[in-house]
């Protein structure tokens, strides 16, 4: 009982880059504990997605497919793991800390029994012990604990790990498709109007608070975004904004909004309150722009310039336009 | 309809946490303690639905006596009785995950409405791994809600877009922040809650699966660099990115 299983996210046909980090942190672990690193795959017509998972280092690739499962429902995907956790055996079962792991994965473990680490952002497994680190009190405090469990379980906070490629043999497995009643099911997915990056997702996110004095301002905050170029970059928002109807919720950043870890996060007129920071105090770079040079974010950020982010924005969109240009 | 709510007293959320001298739980002195913010959310959930659909609210938490103080801010919002069970131990997901559903069942209410995470561990394990365990449907993080005959249909953020998800009862909903706005208690309501039943127990929890290796400050992030002022700021802000931070 010394694999690894990693629940591979798919919608549409398409992998998400949360599940590669997993795959990357699996092969570490089931380096430590001695055995392989295997995956899992559930939708309609996905086993030609299976080479894909193989390039991370996958040994085996289970995979549940039928038209049953072409729309995502937490009953009958949970119930495909208890299957590929019967196949596996696996001594840890890792998820991404995603939209679908946060929905499946306490599910999974509930069918089971076992532990779960929720938003881990490390994962060990020296001496065959499974120890996970988090998160705890939005980042104002981090708690280690030894999870057990037949599996244990670990849902990954995106971002934490870097993906990288190692080629796996990839033995296709598919398994029997569970059947029967789902008890609920996704009708239909109400896609973000154009080709924006997902928030939690997004390589850079530039965020805007009171700051920006009023609605309409939020334009230099995604001409800034969009200088970074195509698919890089996505816009946040302080709960002061959210709640002064500017932007909306889905765009609020902090302990009652998103959760982001981004490379770089760019802060336009935020204080910096304890709740905003709960939401981004684990991004790699911060920059902070705020008029006033004792505001609490410049106490978390890399660099910080002092100024009026009306002035600093324009100059800023084309500096950053200029150096991602080519 | 019978209508359970399941709240949790937290520490507010602009607490400053430390570990305490075990180095594996918080020092809870000075704190300030609250109602889960997103547990207010699932109680304004359970009065809408009990407006539309009659019934009664029960609110449970799984905690110590302070907790009486959180039951009853529920009741002045218009829960009508409200459970108390004394875990008399620590507890995470899996063994209180139990204990509830166990509650659940002696209670038989049709819907459940839970918070879509407590604000101290950040687990957001309760709602589907108690549907899980009652075998029934799940809306976890709802943005939006509506209850049929027998059935629910609800909105979730995913990322970059919604779910519409419709399923059947009985279901566990996890509220989040989108789904509505809480009501305040009013003095008549604050009133009404002293009057109000408030039961006590003891809590049936399983056996717990995770053991705290320790509670630590999170990582220190580097010293913080001022690179200037106002729009001349700009071309020392760009050469950190490029050649020190190099993320462009
Ligand atoms: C239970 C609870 C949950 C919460 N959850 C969240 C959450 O999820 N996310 C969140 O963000 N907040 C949250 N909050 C709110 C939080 O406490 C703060 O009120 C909020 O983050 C403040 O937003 P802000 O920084 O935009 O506004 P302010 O605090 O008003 O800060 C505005 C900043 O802009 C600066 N400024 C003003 N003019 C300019 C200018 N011309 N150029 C540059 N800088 C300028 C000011 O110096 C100031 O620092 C929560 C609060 C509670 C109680
Ligand atoms: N001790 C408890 N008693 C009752 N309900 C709880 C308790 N802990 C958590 N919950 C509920 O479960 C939700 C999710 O909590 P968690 O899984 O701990 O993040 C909370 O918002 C509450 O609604």
């Amino acid at each position: 009982m010394t694999n690894v299983l990693v629940f591979i996210e798919q919608r549409g046909g398409k992998i998400k880059k949360a599940s590669f980090e997993a795959m990357t942190l699996a092969r570490d672990l089931a380096g430590s504990l001695g055995g392989s690193t295997e995956a899992l795959l559930i939708g309609d017509s996905i086993s030609g997605l299976a080479p894909e998972v193989a390039r991370y280092g996958a040994a085996k690739v289970y995979t549940v497919e039928g038209t049953a499962f072409a729309n995502y429902s937490n009953y009958g995907y949970a119930t495909a793991i208890g299957k590929a956790i019967e196949a596996s055996q696996p001594g840890l079962v890792l998820f991404s800390h995603s939209a679908m792991g946060k929905d499946l994965a306490p599910r999974v473990a509930a069918a089971s029994g076992s532990g779960l680490v929720s938003d881990a952002t490390q994962v060990t497994a020296e001496g065959g012990a499974i120890q996970a680190t988090k998160p705890v009190f939005a980042g104002k405090a981090y708690k280690s604990y030894t999870v057990t469990g037949t599996p244990p379980m670990v849902t990954l906070r995106p971002n934490s790990v870097t993906a990288t490629e190692a080629a796996g043999t990839g033995e296709v497995i598919a398994l029997d498709a569970p059947g029967g009643d789902f008890l609920s099911v996704v009708k239909e997915i109400l896609a973000a109007s154009g080709d924006k990056v997902p928030l939690q997702e997004a390589k850079v996110v530039v965020s805007a608070g009171r700051g920006i004095k009023e609605a309409d301002n939020f334009k230099l905050i995604e001409d800034l975004a969009l200088a970074f170029g195509p698919g890089v970059a996505a816009c946040g928002a302080s709960r002061a904004i959210v709640d002064a109807g500017w932007r909306q919720h889905s765009e609020q950043v902090g302990q009652t909004g998103k959760v982001v870890s981004p490379t770089l996060y760019i802060a336009v007129g935020i204080s910096g309150a304890i709740q905003h920071l709960a939401g981004m105090s684990t991004s790699k770079f911060i920059v902070a722009i705020n008029k006033d040079p004792e505001a609490p974010i410049f106490k978390i950020a890399n660099y910080g310039i002092v100024g009026d982010a009306l002035e600093v924005l324009p100059k800023l969109t084309e500096a950053v336009q200029a150096a991602c240009a080519h | 309809m019978e209508i359970l709510v399941l709240v949790k007293r937290v520490p507010a959320t602009d607490s400053q946490i430390k570990p305490a001298a075990d180095g594996k739980s918080y020092d809870p002195a000075g704190l300030e303690f609250v109602l889960n913010p997103y547990d207010e959310h699932a109680v304004e959930e359970a009065l809408k639905t009990k407006a539309a659909k009659e019934g009664t609210v029960t609110v449970l938490t799984v905690g110590g006596k302070e907790a009486q103080k959180d039951l009853r801010t529920c009741l002045a919002m218009g829960a009508d009785k409200a459970v108390l069970l004394d875990p008399g131990q620590e507890f995470d997901g899996k063994s209180l995950s139990e204990a509830l559903a166990a509650k659940v069942k002696e209670l038989a209410p049709e819907i459940v409405f839970c918070g879509k995470q407590s604000v101290d561990n950040d687990d957001a394990q309760i709602g589907p791994r108690l549907a899980g365990l009652l075998a029934w449907s799940c809306l976890t993080d709802a943005a939006s809600l509506e209850i049929g005959d027998g059935t629910w249909t609800g909105q979730r953020d995913i990322e970059g877009a919604k779910e519409v998800v419709e399923g059947k009862l009985p279901a566990v909903i996890s509220c989040s922040k989108g789904l509505n706005e809480p009501r305040y208690p009013n003095l008549k309501g604050i009133m009404a809650a002293k009057k109000k039943p408030l039961e006590e127990g003891s809590a049936e929890l399983g056996a717990p699966a995770l053991t705290v290796i320790a509670l630590t400050p999170p990582p220190a992030r580097p010293e913080p660099t001022i690179v200037g002022e106002g729009p001349d700021a700009v071309d020392a802000l760009m050469d950190k990115l490029k050649n020190e931070a190099k993320v462009l």
